[in-house]
């Protein structure tokens, strides 16, 4: 089922917790809702599930299942499923319990059953891998077991989207890896529409198929996450995805200027900032033409694929960060307090006052 | 598994001072609780057992436990149904007043009984503004069991409130929603998912409650009237047999009243105990 947003809106009070936002999601999609605390996805959310209620002044919103007109329908009748970060499991009941609840609270006439709801449950259980642990009570399992009988739970009544909040937000990395992995899969048998939050960078953009970048109660890009990773519209989605060095100076006659450091790049006068991702600086022992960035290594970390490497100099306000393979730190010997000069492969920059797009440029 | 910590000679502790507050403790405890008791035992022990029953089983004393135990039922029940609805509207609701509604909670505890007592019974009177309103169309409060069911109604809803409202606090609104998400109306989302929940505490503080009323004397003398086999309940027997240096007879009753209170609790508290250990997986 598609989800239609248009023109939602929300105010806690006097603050504006949503600018209006229209937003289309597609059928059998999984969509993250992206942002800092408070940039008003949980709001977002809440407010499709029918849990808040949106705006209905100056202009009220509108939100469509398909064809269907949900606006002011109860969240009972929304026929949503929705997983809370914090499992929300009902304590005294058992896992079957907890599964089989939305099928036994349905009015007579839709019940299944109570074969065909044992049936059900069992087989969601068995999907959710828990069939072994159907009579425990929650509080016997282990976190991410709670959030599998939650999903279990929230599917059981077949809802026509599933909505997800932080869902692996309470877990510990291992167990939020596993989770994701097999979330995506199920996602892909049973092919029901998806939105879930996340704070998490990494897990929106492993997971969905199109990502919504939410900051301060408006949404700042919607994409598929390789787009958004590599032409982000704007510096608060850039600086959101990832590890930012910033490099901040005068540009005269085609060099940019920041103490004794400078760069040779092709831009008009004046001030500037640019940004540059860790695995975009490279890092030698003798200047090029182009740029004589002096730096010295303060910190070094070789775990993972590659190493990453903490750079400071007087002329740089933050330490810089940068990744550099294995081969390269082994050829150039690096240790910390050694002076090595950084080339930027890639950059980017934003100008907060124009709306025109990034412009990117290279280097050496 | 809780672990009962118990002092064996010559383990060394990581938390110091135990057999100083445990000293402190029991020794409190004795004064406090233990003495007073001893005492009316002691007071016993000049009766032999037909003497024992002959009082305790007299005619107007069993008919003041009948008047006690009824009404601190009916007082109990009143209790439970409108302790839990002031308990829910407090944890659920934001309203201009909360807080004050809050701490009036406890002016039960906090009014000198006799103070209650007497207010109640001016009011429920014939002249009074509650009873001048009641009493015409038939209901008269003061110097009837309504009027002991309602002083007692009136020191004891605090129980009931204080012991439901953090158990509803630490239940979270997620599982209202859950459960509304699921399709259930709000009728069954609170038969099956909020009362299961609150049981426990709703039985332990109308127990509680219910105990209370047992005992409670300054708030009901009042208002009740005090006619023999009528409005007498078991603490003015009690205090009556003082008043005719009657302290064995004195002791008698009070020591059903103390086998009763102490019966219900005890099983109130083995009751929970199961209950807690249910919901918390075996680990409570």
């Amino acid at each position: 089922m598609s989800i239609r947003l248009q023109n939602i809106a929300k105010h806690f009070s006097s603050t504006q917790a949503l600018e209006p936002i229209n937003l289309d999601i597609h059928e059998g999609e999984l969509v993250g809702l992206l942002g800092p605390s408070g940039s008003g996805k949980t709001t977002l959310l809440r407010i499709i599930a029918g849990l808040e209620s949106a705006d209905r002044s100056p202009q009220a919103g509108k939100i469509l299942f398909g064809d269907r007109d949900v606006t002011n329908v109860h969240v009972r009748d929304r026929r949503i499923g929705f997983v809370f970060q914090h499992y929300a499991l009902f304590r005294h009941m058992s896992v079957y319990d907890n599964v089989a609840f939305g099928l036994t609270v349905m009015p007579k006439k839709r019940r299944p059953s109570s074969g065909e709801i044992r049936a059900r449950v069992f087989r969601l259980l068995e999907m959710v891998q828990l069939q072994h642990l159907a009579n425990r009570l929650p509080a016997q399992l282990s976190g991410g077991q709670q959030q599998r009988v939650s999903l279990a739970r929230a599917l059981a009544v077949e809802p026509d989207v599933l909505l997800l909040d932080e869902p692996f937000g309470a877990l510990d990395a291992k167990v939020r890896q596993d989770l994701r992995r097999w979330l995506r899969r199920l996602h892909d048998e049973l092919n029901f529409t998806s939105v879930f939050v996340t704070h998490d960078q990494e897990e929106a953009l492993e997971l969905s198929d199109r990502v919504v970048v939410m900051s301060n109660g408006r949404i700042e890009q919607i994409d598929t996450p390789d787009t958004l990773y590599r032409s982000p519209k704007n510096r608060f989605v850039f600086e959101f995805l990832g590890d930012v060095n910033h490099l901040e100076g005068k540009v005269h006659n085609g060099v940019l200027t920041c103490g004794d450091a400078h760069l040779n790049v092709d831009l008009p006068n004046g001030d500037e900032e640019l940004l540059l991702r860790p695995h975009e600086i490279r890092l030698t022992e003798q200047p090029s033409a182009e740029s004589h960035l002096p730096v010295t290594i303060t910190a070094i970390s070789p775990v993972g694929a590659e190493v990453r490497v903490e750079l400071e100099a007087d002329w740089l306000v933050k330490p810089w960060l940068a990744t550099v393979r294995h081969a390269d730190f082994e050829r150039l010997e690096m240790s910390r307090g050694q002076r090595l000069f950084a080339h930027p492969r890639h950059w980017h920059r934003f100008k907060e006052d124009t709306k025109a797009p990034a412009k990117q440029g290279r280097a050496a | 598994m809780r672990q009962l910590a118990i002092w064996r000679p010559g383990s060394t502790r990581v938390l110091p001072g135990f057999g100083l507050s445990m000293g402190i403790s029991v020794l409190f405890i004795s004064l406090v609780l233990l003495l007073p008791i001893t005492g009316l035992f002691g007071q016993l022990a000049g009766l032999s057992l037909a003497q024992y029953w002959a009082i305790i089983s007299e005619g107007r004393v069993v008919a003041s436990y009948m008047v006690t135990i009824g009404a601190a039922a009916v007082a109990a029940v009143v209790n439970a149904v409108f302790g839990l609805l002031m308990a829910w509207v407090l944890v659920r609701y934001e309203f201009p007043g909360k807080r004050l509604l809050d701490a009036l909670m406890d002016l039960p505890f906090a009014l000198p009984t006799a103070v209650a007592g007497i207010t109640l019974a001016t009011l429920y009177a014939g002249s009074g503004w509650m009873g001048g309103l009641l009493e015409p169309l038939g209901f008269q409060v003061a110097y009837t069991w309504v009027g002991i069911a309602l002083a007692m109604a009136f020191t004891s809803i605090p129980f009931v409130v204080r012991t439901v409202q953090p158990v509803l606090e630490d239940l979270p609104a997620e599982v209202d929603e859950a459960a509304m998400s699921l399709g259930a109306t709000d009728g069954v989302a609170f038969r099956r998912v909020i009362m299961p929940h609150l049981w426990p505490a709703l039985v332990t503080g109308t127990g509680l409650a219910f105990v209370r009323s047992l005992g409670e004397f300054g708030a009901i003398i009042f208002i009740a009237g005090n006619m023999p086999y009528e409005t007498e309940i078991t603490a003015l027997m009690i205090f009556v047999k003082l008043q005719e240096y009657d302290y064995a007879g004195a002791s008698a009753v009070a020591s059903v009243v103390l086998f009763v209170s102490l019966t219900l609790l005890l099983l109130i508290n083995i009751w929970q105990g199961r209950f807690v250990r249910r919901l918390h997986g075996g680990k409570g």
